[in-house]
């Protein structure tokens, strides 16, 4: 069946209104997950409605390309500051990804610890809901509370409440200079407590990870080139006990090694996610007997390759966090479901939204739950 | 300002009350008589107040959760209620509610250093969680200028700001979980110690919701180490467009000060008789902060003096020493005190773009002359959150009202600039009528129909947020 390609939010809305069947969302139109739904893409829904780089702001087409926005910013020297994952070399798929699937799945990097979330910097979204009808949330301006924060809401709701059709983001100078010091370390404990000493201290750091194959702790600090010289070096004086520390070259390339979970790719098995609190990420890691072990957030996200069909929550048992599939067969997903499963008391109310957003139950069905 | 009618159902069934809530909480915590209840009559918005039927005092997540419970089956409506600071009248009663006020509850639960969190109840003040934390020189990063006194219950509520926030966010993105019972008194998790949730954003959405979706008794909060120092610079200017454009150009040039604040001649002026702090004479006066060591914080205030200098400042004051910062800090930090001297006035709280600055200033100046009353204004300039403060006599007749109808039509102006009502302080019943000004009806439906999932009977807090005529046919259904 041919997607559905709306070229303005009146049309969209329109066509969600006639709709008979549920469909699937479609943000870049790479995705590989089959379904028995038909398609609506949001591609032509696309450009940047505003950018004032004086009030860090920019506003976007839920279709436009990622790429499309970061060049932009790039131009006035600046950046999304939450940095959006690249999935593609882990999933194996091609395509652009777009602002809406970005916003749409709160898709987080490595500085998610120290800037936020992409669901912190989202300042207002223009959306479809279930019924056809345009609803719009927050604005442009940073600071608004104004009535609900449907904003948060819909970040991160995976297509499952509407259709984004703008979104309004905040936007970060870039920084100036970037250093990446790396400490050796033979276990996850270990790493940990690096990784937690230096969050620990007033140096702003801005990324946190450890990777175990390669036995090193890494830490990004980042802003104009002397305050990064001092900072690293108050950093390698706090950190010597731990191990042996040594600076690392071509940190944009490594960071977003890290934020892609790029020691994973081309591998075989399972991807998850593990959200947990840092303190906790060793031991429950351990219990997960993964092939292959990725930790970001100071620990607080776990990458882990597991082989095919694992139900990896079995392994884990009881923790407090959440377990995400984020690569395995259309089986594995359904059986096991993507996400974590809710309380009771927290279900009630998810499906309670779902039916007022969208009553007719068509987008993005069995996605969440 | 308009409030549903009491229900003389429930009024005449307060003693049948009384004995039911009795039986889960002490005899001290349940206050029924009318002498006392006045106490709760009002928050900071004290130009309205109505005494509650009944005020509760619960110091447990358990008691809530009865006093909910009964509450519920008794269709007996509830506001919320943390330290009363509220500047919109979130707090404010209506005469057949019960006031669950959450003040006892400020205990200390967890402090966690290495996973930088500390869980709180939420009757706690702001101040007295960074005071929990500061043994290790962290702080907890929003601070609302009321956190000597307000609670995280509001500060949650609201979705709180503060000077600081253009580095460190609001309330919602350092608030990482809660605990929170519903009105039917079932108690939910939400969040936690760990990131980001696994499904809907439940605690986004919570956050800021005044009041009407549930009571939120406990709180994980993110604590954040603090910086090496801090120092301000002041620059004055004799031009607000000018001062506007310095703000951008600041921003544009990749540094990111904590604060920006903005004050024009008028509180200047007041701020400079009050405080003495030495500000300068003129039409628009600007306070950057920077942090770090005292070499960070160097090069970052050079660079941005060398960009105001090319704004022709008539005044430029880079802090030498503490005393010089906590002077210059404290100019801004008595604005309100200032300007109370003055007379009595009305603090406003919307944003704009911050591009669109000079031309609502100049608009404020311009309604200023129609309504007859002088306005001041201080402002969050990067991040564009305006607290234009109206001076009014509240004992001169019609007085008030003239000024409310200026602040609507300041409010109204906000947003036709591409901004919003209201910045931190939230909506409550002040600005409930102008929601349809930024919202058509079916934006605002969708805003209800979360409270029709967490609130069915629409007893929390139901009056506040939505205009009365909108939200009347769910209250009225729910009945
Ligand atoms: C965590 C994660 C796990 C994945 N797991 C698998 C997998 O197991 N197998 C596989 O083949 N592929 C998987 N994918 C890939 C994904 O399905 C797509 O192939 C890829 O992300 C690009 O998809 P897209 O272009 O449809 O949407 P994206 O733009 O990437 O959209 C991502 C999500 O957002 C929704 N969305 C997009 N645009 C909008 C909008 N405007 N409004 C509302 N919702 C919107 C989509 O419905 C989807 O749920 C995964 C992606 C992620 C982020
Ligand atoms: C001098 C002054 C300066 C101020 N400065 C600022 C500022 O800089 N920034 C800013 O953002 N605000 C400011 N405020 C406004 C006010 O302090 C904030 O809105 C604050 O968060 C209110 O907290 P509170 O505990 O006093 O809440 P209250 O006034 O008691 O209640 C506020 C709202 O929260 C709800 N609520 C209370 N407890 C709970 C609970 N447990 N569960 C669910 N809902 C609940 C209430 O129903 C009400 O809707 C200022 C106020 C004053 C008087």
């Amino acid at each position: 069946m041919k997607p559905m390609r709306p070229e303005t939010e009146a049309d969209l809305a329109k066509l969600v209104a006639g709709l008979e069947n549920p469909v699937r969302i479609v943000g870049g139109g790479t995705r590989g997950i089959a379904g028995p739904y038909a398609e609506i893409e949001t591609g032509a829904l696309r450009g940047i409605t505003l950018y004032e780089p004086g009030a860090l702001t920019l506003v976007a087409r839920a279709g436009t390309p990622l790429a499309e926005i970061t060049a932009t910013l790039e131009a006035e020297g600046q950046h999304l500051a939450f940095e959006p994952m690249d999935h593609r070399g882990l999933l194996g798929t091609q395509g652009e990804p777009t602002i809406g699937g970005v916003v749409a799945a709160n898709i987080s990097g490595p500085r998610r610890i120290q800037a936020g979330a992409c669901r912190d910097f989202l300042l207002g979204v223009r959306y479809v809901d279930g019924r056809g009808q345009v609803i719009k949330n927050g604005g442009r301006v940073m600071k608004n509370v104004t009535g609900y924060d449907l904003v948060k809401l819909m970040g991160g709701s995976w297509g499952t409440l509407g259709v984004l059709t703008e979104v309004s983001l905040k936007v970060l100078p870039k920084p100036e200079r970037v250093a990446t010091l790396s400490v050796g370390v033979r276990d996850a404990g270990t790493a940990v407590r690096v990784l937690s000493t230096a969050l620990r201290s007033p140096f702003e750091v801005t990324g946190a990870a450890y990777d175990p194959d390669a036995g090193k702790a890494l830490l990004r600090v980042e802003g104009f080139a002397g305050s990064v010289a001092y900072r690293t070096g108050r950093l390698t004086a706090e950190l010597s006990r731990f191990g042996e520390i040594t600076e690392e070259a071509g940190a944009d390339t490594l960071w977003a090694g890290i934020r892609d979970a790029h020691p994973f790719h081309g591998q075989d098995g399972d991807v998850w996610r593990l959200s947990v609190k840092p303190g906790d990420a060793a031991e429950v890691s351990a219990r997960a007997e993964a092939d292959q072990l990725l930790f970001d957030w100071g620990g607080g996200l776990v990458w882990l390759r597991v082989p095919k069909g694992t139900d990896l929550r079995a392994r884990l048992g009881v923790f407090s966090g959440h377990a995400t599939v984020v690569r395995a067969d259309a089986e594995t997903v359904a059986r096991l479901g993507r996400f974590q499963p809710e309380t009771a008391a927290v279900s009630t109310l998810t499906n309670g939204l779902r039916a007022k957003f969208d009553p007719r139950g068509l987008f993005n069905l069995g996605l969440m739950g | 300002m308009e409030m549903p009618k009491p229900s003389p159902d429930v009024l005449s069934r307060k003693s049948a009350l009384v004995a039911r809530l009795s039986r889960v909480l002490p005899e001290e915590a349940i206050i029924h008589d009318p002498a006392e209840t006045r106490a709760y009559e009002c928050d900071a918005l004290t130009a309205y107040r109505c005494p509650p039927m009944l005020a509760v005092l619960p110091s447990s997540t358990q008691q809530v959760s009865d006093v909910l419970r009964i509450c519920h089956d008794e269709n007996v409506p509830v506001v919320p209620r943390g330290a009363g600071t509220s500047l919109a009248g979130g707090a404010l009663p209506t005469a057949d509610c019960v006031i669950l006020g959450v003040a006892r509850m400020n205990e200390v639960l967890e402090i966690d250093y290495d996973n930088r969190f500390i869980r709180v109840q939420t009757g706690r003040t702001n101040l007295s969680v960074t005071g929990a934390v500061e043994e290790e020189d962290f702080f907890y990063a929003p601070d609302p200028s009321s956190q000597l006194a307000c609670a995280i219950a509001g500060n949650i509520a609201m979705n709180s700001g503060g000077a600081h926030c253009l580095k460190y966010g609001v309330t919602t993105n350092n608030l990482l979980g809660v605990t929170m019972v519903m009105m039917d008194g079932s108690v939910v998790e939400i969040g936690g110690a760990h990131l980001d949730a696994p499904g809907l954003d439940l605690l986004g959405v919570i956050c800021g919701s005044e009041g009407q979706l549930g009571v939120v008794t406990e709180a994980t909060l993110r604590i954040l180490r603090k910086p090496e120092g801090a120092r301000p610079v002041l620059m004055g200017f004799n031009d607000n467009e000018v001062a506007g454009q310095c703000v951008s150009d600041i921003i544009k040039s990749g540094i990111l000060p904590v604060a920006i604040e903005f004050m024009d001649t008028l509180c200047i002026r007041a701020c400079e008789n009050f405080a003495h702090a030495g500000y300068p004479d003129c039409h628009a006066l600007l306070i950057v902060e920077v942090e770090g060591s005292d070499a960070e914080i160097d090069y970052q205030l050079s660079k941005i003096i060398e960009i105001a200098k090319r704004h022709d400042p008539v005044e430029l004051r880079e802090s030498q020493s503490a005393e010089e910062s906590a002077k210059i800090w404290l100019g801004r930090k008595s604005a309100f005190g200032a300007m109370g001297q003055l007379n009595d006035y009305m603090c406003l709280d919307g944003t704009i773009p911050v591009s669109a600055l000079p031309t609502v200033l100049r608009r404020i100046g311009e309604l200023s002359e129609e309504f007859g009353l002088p306005v001041g204004n201080v402002f969050h300039a990067g991040d564009g959150n305006m607290h234009p403060l109206i001076l009014f006599d509240a004992n001169k007749p019609g007085d008030l009202e003239n000024c409310e109808a200026f602040g609507a039509e300041i409010l109204k102006l906000c947003v036709d600039e591409g901004g919003c009502l209201t910045g931190e302080h939230g909506v409550g019943i002040e600005k409930r009528d102008l929601m349809a000004h930024q919202y058509s009806p079916a934006d605002l439906d969708a805003q209800m129909a979360v409270k029709d999932v967490f609130d069915p009977k629409w007893l929390l807090n139901a009056a506040k947020v939505f205009p009365l005529d909108v939200s009347e046919p769910r209250r009225m259904a729910a009945e």
